[in-house]
Parts: structure tokens; sequence; C-alpha cells
């Protein structure tokens, strides 16, 4: 009845699930905004990626088509979560949002050079 | 085969509702959109267990990527628009 095929999309669809659910424990667990952003993030990209070769394995016929959408959002998303990820830590860290204690690499220069800042006055 | 898909959507809108606590508790506001971009990213994969559900991967794929794309472009913008409001 279930074939090799449905075997390997259920445990892709596992692997997928307890990559979203690490994500969501690291969103409510982890201490700074930092460590939050980077948790979910991740989970962003394996969990779609996984979810989304599983549900090209169990669909009947026609499967190449559809697996060149799926390798499209694949290699979309995993060129784009970490851009919006670095935009929003960014946006964060010269909003004036403090890492927690136990930080120990800070590079970012404490007055960002080569910005527009939209005309507004310094500090 | 797709009773487990019906259990995978479940867990995921499950989910959802943890991204929900961090938007509605987050201590600051980028913590509020970080959560709303994460509950974007559980709808492209709800989406895709819904196209399986459906037997319409195909279609459903491609409305997954729109809204990957409107994700981005809503992340940036709202990144971008805070970055230059400066301090919350």
């Amino acid at each position: 009845m279930t074939s090799g095929a449905e075997i390997l999309a259920s445990v892709l669809l596992l692997i997928g699930l307890a990559f979203t659910l690490l994500g969501s424990v690291g969103l409510v667990r982890f201490p700074d905004f930092y460590t939050r952003m980077h948790a979910p993030t991740k989970a962003t990209t394996l969990g779609v990626s996984s979810m989304a070769l599983a549900a090209v394995l169990v669909i009947p016929g026609g499967i190449v088509a559809v697996l060149m959408k799926a390798l499209t959002i694949i290699a979309f998303l995993f060129l784009t979560a970490p851009i919006g990820a670095h935009m929003m830590a960014r946006a964060a860290r010269s909003g004036g949002i403090a890492p927690c204690e136990e930080t120990r690499i800070d590079e970012m220069p404490t007055e960002p050079v080569g910005e527009d800042d939209g005309g507004h006055p310094a500090g | 085969m797709t009773s487990f898909f019906l259990f995978v959507l479940l867990m995921l809108a499950a989910l959802i509702l943890v991204y929900l606590y961090r938007v509605a508790q987050g201590p600051t506001v980028f913590d509020r959109v970080l959560g709303l971009n994460g509950i974007s990213t559980k709808s492209i994969l709800m989406l895709i267990v819904i196209g399986v559900v459906y037997d319409r991967v195909d279609m459903f794929v491609d409305i997954a990527t729109g809204y990957a794309l409107l994700n981005l472009a809503g992340a940036l913008a709202i990144a971008k628009y805070l970055e230059q409001r400066g301090a919350v």
C-alpha cells in the first residue's frame, strides 16, 4: 500500500515539521532579539525545502515541472531569508536594541558610516 | 497519506499560535515584525501542504512563490522604515 516514495515523503515532512517546531521554540525561549531572529530564519529554509520536496514526491505524474517550481521556491528562500534577517538585524542594531549580556563579539561600529539616515540629525 | 498531510497542516496552524504569542508579547517592535515574518513563512508551508491535499501542487506552489515574494518585499520595507525612523 505505502510505496517507498510515500515513506520518504513522510520522513521529509517530519523533518520539516521538527525544524519548524525547533524554530518556534527558539523564538519563544531565546533571551534577546538577535538570538530570537536566528532560530526561525534557519527553520524557514530547511522547513520549506524539505516540505516542498515531500510535496513533489507524493504527486502522481508530471513530476518534472512541479520539481522545477519547487526548486525555484527553495532557491528563492535560500537567497532571500538571510537578506531579510540581515536587514532586520541592522535596523535593530542601529535602532538601539542591545544584545544580551552574554554577547562576546560586537563588530558593528558605534557610528554607522556611509548611511543615508533620511536627513535626521545625528544622535 | 492525505490524512498525514492534514495532520501536518494542523500542526503548522498550531505553530502559528506560537508566533502570535511573540507578536503580541514581543518587547520591541522588531520582535513583532519577526513574528509576522515567521507567520508568512508558515503560510507558505501551509499552501504547499494544502496543494498536496487538494491534488493541485503545481498551482499552489506558484501561489506560495508569490507569497514568498510579497513576504520579502514587506520585510525589507518594514526594516528600512524602522531603520530610518531611529530608536524605538
